[in-house]
């Protein structure tokens, strides 16, 4: 009865979103049609019914409703309820109503509460978001339905996949998904503000919570999964340029360029047709990632349950999607007019800069993501990992990186070389400093050496648009800036410090036997066995010390899940305040010792606690910007250009 | 990105023109660096049978996939290496050796993705394996060399059939 209760609303749902996509587009015609008034009603309801599919869907698997094929599938009776829970989102079926919820109830959101732009673009773009979700909603039903029932209930159901029973896998791919739909609803504005012509500043403002949202969920949801491969795939990598990673990093790329570029629009009035190019990149950037992670086409690591026929549908949603959008781009950009001028030595100048960099890396990473199934149509099979990606990269993020530090300081419109020379200096100044000591010192190669005495440079950098200000007049905005670029500073400083300095040792040691990784001494004392509530596991206990430290217990594990049969290696991880030692437990020798294989990372956590920063400065962001256009409504109009305090100075 | 003359004379036009330009001149390097990257620094992929027909340089980097033939891992005296052989299940064998942890579901008669690269004895150095990571998925290359091999054995056992 649940079931069938949650499939219902998804037809009402997709009913709803014909009405919205329907009468959306006849008020563009007429202006005011009879169906105009029920779009916003439409997007409302249509939020709240799936919002109701997606709880009969989490019902159903709390109480483990074994004829319901998705639920004998992916669930076990025997599971914590928080898996069983998370299991209704960790598959396909259940994942894609996860998106449309989001999806809808994001639709519903800004149908509620958006009333800035005129009512003929809102109209246009609830449309727009209609068509999308009517997209999805036709995959759910045709081919994905989550409410499928067996024909005969099963005897007891099939689990999940014991990789997948982990708490943060739980909410990873929910983080992920918010990204990609808030991206969504950023390209619905753009479709919108382009039907009407209505591209303006204020149109930007409008759309620039939701990207930076939807920025901040891609940042935390990159950060989660780049951890949770480092200990849960025990492989020691944090980023291994896997398909399944480049679809939500190749989002986040078009989301950063695009946060900035709506600054621009906001703030200044320029750039207009680039961002609306920008808003439909990003969300073709969701849907190929949505694809690739789908269909399985390419291989991954991070692969589960893939289906190639899903894949196709998904590919004609995309082409649907993104034909559609540029179609239209191709129509009226040309009557977009151009905005407001600017010199090249300028923020706007910096913020170009930034984007054409982006656009680059971004086209860097779709090329060498889709590459192998070019050649595939030649009948050769490749892979393309860090070799291409790391050097090809590096050639544009650096540039990009060392403009980000300076960006922030200059004025808009046009400024002085003279007024940023003493801030250039001292930021090229420690960047050439940090970069010989870490030569003289370190044994290190080009492309680390480089990101630790850019990380230095940056760090500085960062704080440096504070210089001079009273720091409690600093709007909120400006703090989420200097957050989120100090946090790119820390993040690179991790990522090169691992790459760098890395220690590992793989050895075979008998109980009782010990090693040594760098300034680390490990004593295996034993390898026993241990139980946990679906899973036996070998667990070996190791005790690590540094120096006179007291020794600390480690316990990696081979793990045994039974439902389903599979085997995990469990890796240990001891955090230190600059860096993490990692241990993992391997086979039995015939002769009695065990496989370890141990790595000593330095200041390998600033990694994701810069991924951390950068989505908090996202959240000030958002804070900030909500804030300040909450005034502004309230009628406290700037004399110039409306735009806040800082984005004038 | 240092202009800092005085006002310049742009007309919008011709400054929406400059910014594409160097966008699109930004993107066309872009692409022709990739090309080139990818040519240079793409990993093929081989079949045990082709790596033995046509055997690439020692040292350059490549994937092998395969079956892990039944009865061939052994573990080496120092506890960490593996050796095993891979197999297409006919008469192509590549010897492999490898130093590291297993992937949870290495075993014989499974398959397995090997990255590394040949060395000067013919021996595969592995540097990674991939092995398929739960019940259901397996690496796309041997999902359709299974296929393919289903299909041959059907060819064969049906053959003069008709």
């Amino acid at each position: 009865m649940l079931a069938e209760l949650g499939l219902a609303a998804l037809w009402l749902c997709a009913a709803l979103a014909v009405l919205q996509l329907v009468g959306g587009a006849l008020a563009q015609r007429d202006g005011s049609g009879e169906l105009a008034a029920l779009v916003r009603p439409a997007a409302i309801v249509q939020g709240v019914l799936a919002m109701f599919a997606f709880l009969m869907l989490l019902w159903v698997f709390a109480i483990t409703d074994l004829s319901v094929k998705l639920v004998a599938t992916n669930s076990h009776s025997m599971k914590p309820l928080i898996f069983k829970l998370s299991g209704a989102w960790g598959n396909h079926e259940g994942s894609m109503l996860l998106w449309v919820t989001v999806m809808a109830m994001a639709g519903g959101l800004i149908a509620l509460v958006e009333k800035r732009l005129p009512e003929k673009t809102m109209q246009a773009t609830l449309a727009a978001q209609g068509f999308v979700a009517l997209g999805f909603y036709a995959f759910l039903i045709l081919s994905s339905n989550p409410f499928e029932r067996l024909p005969l209930p099963a005897v007891e159901g099939q689990g999940l996949n014991p990789l997948l029973q982990d708490i943060g896998l739980a909410f990873h791919p929910p983080t992920l998904y918010f990204g990609y739909v808030g991206l969504s609803v950023a390209f619905s504005f753009a479709v919108g503000a382009l039907l009407t012509r209505q591209v303006t500043p204020e149109f930007a403002r409008v759309m620039r919570p939701w990207v930076l949202g939807a920025w901040v969920f891609l940042t935390l949801g990159i950060t989660a999964g780049s951890y949770w491969a480092y200990y849960e795939l025990g492989w020691g990598g944090w980023w291994f340029w896997d398909p399944v990673e480049n679809a939500s990093l190749m989002p986040w790329l078009a989301a950063t360029a695009l946060l900035h570029s709506a600054s621009v629009l906001a703030a200044r009035d320029a750039l207009r047709t680039w961002t609306i190019m920008l808003g439909v990149v990003a969300f073709s950037m969701s849907m190929v990632g949505t694809f690739l992670v789908r269909s399985g086409i390419l291989t991954s690591v991070h692969a589960f349950a893939v289906d190639p026929e899903r894949g196709s549908f998904i590919l004609m949603l995309l082409t649907l999607y993104i034909g559609g959008a540029l179609a239209v781009f191709a129509v009226r950009a040309g009557s977009i007019a151009e905005g407001t001028r600017f010199k090249a030595w300028s923020r706007e100048g910096a913020l170009v800069f930034n984007n054409v960099m982006l656009s680059a890396i971004l086209g860097i990473v779709l090329l060498g993501t889709l590459y192998p199934l070019l050649t595939e149509a030649f009948d050769v099979r490749v892979s393309v990992g860090p070799p291409y990606f790391n050097p090809v990269g590096a050639i544009f993020t650096i540039p990009m990186l060392l403009v980000m530090g300076v960006g922030p300081l200059l004025r808009w419109r046009g400024d002085s070389w003279e007024r940023l020379k003493w801030p250039i200096i001292t930021i090229s100044a420690i960047i050439a400093v940090v970069g010989l000591l870490v030569l003289v010192f370190g044994d290190v190669t080009v492309l680390p050496l480089l990101g630790l005495a850019i990380a230095a440079g940056l760090a500085i950098a960062a704080f440096l648009p504070l210089r001079g200000r009273n720091l409690r007049r600093v709007p909120i905005a400006t703090w989420g800036m200097v957050i989120a670029h100090f946090g790119i500073a820390v993040s690179l400083f991790g990522m090169a410090s691992e790459t760098a300095f890395t220690q590992e040792k793989l050895a075979a040691v008998s109980p009782g036997g010990s090693e040594q990784v760098g300034d680390w001494n490990i004593k295996l004392e034993s390898v026993d066995p241990v139980a946990g509530p679906n899973w036996t596991a070998l667990e070996a206990r190791l005790f690590v010390s540094r120096g006179s430290e007291k020794p600390a217990l480690v316990t990696p594990q081979a793990r045994n899940f039974w439902a389903p049969p599979q085997q995990t290696t469990e890796s240990a991880l001891l955090t230190r305040w600059d860096g993490q030692f990692y241990a993992v437990l391997g086979d039995q020798a015939e002769d009695g010792r065990w496989q370890l294989r141990l790595w000593w990372k330095p200041f390998v956590t600033l990694i994701w606690y810069g991924g951390l920063l950068i989505a908090l400065g996202g959240v000030f962001a958002i804070i900030g910007r909500v804030r300040s256009d909450l005034r502004r409504r309230a009628g406290e109009e700037d004399n110039e250009g409306n735009s806040p305090e800082w984005e004038q100075a | 990105m240092s202009d800092n003359g005085g006002t310049r004379g742009l007309k919008p036009k011709h400054q929406r023109l400059v910014l594409v330009s160097l966008a699109l001149v930004a993107l066309i390097g872009a692409s022709l660096l990739a090309v080139w990257g990818l040519r240079s620094q793409a990993n093929y992929f081989y079949l045990p049978d082709q790596l033995v027909a046509s055997p690439p340089p020692a040292g350059q980097a490549i994937r092998l996939g395969g079956m892990v033939a039944e009865g061939s891992i052994q573990t080496m005296g120092d506890g960490i290496t593996i050796a095993f052989i891979v197999t297409d299940q006919k008469e192509a064998r590549v010897p492999v050796m490898f130093s590291g942890i297993l992937p949870d579901l290495f075993v014989e008669n499974s398959g397995v993705v090997a990255e590394g690269a040949l060395d000067a004895k013919g021996v595969f150095q592995a540097e990674n394996l991939l092995a398929k990571h739960d019940e259901n998925y397996v690496p796309k290359e041997l999902q359709e060399m299974s296929e393919h091999q289903a299909a041959k054995m059907a060819e064969e056992t049906t053959l003069g059939l008709d």
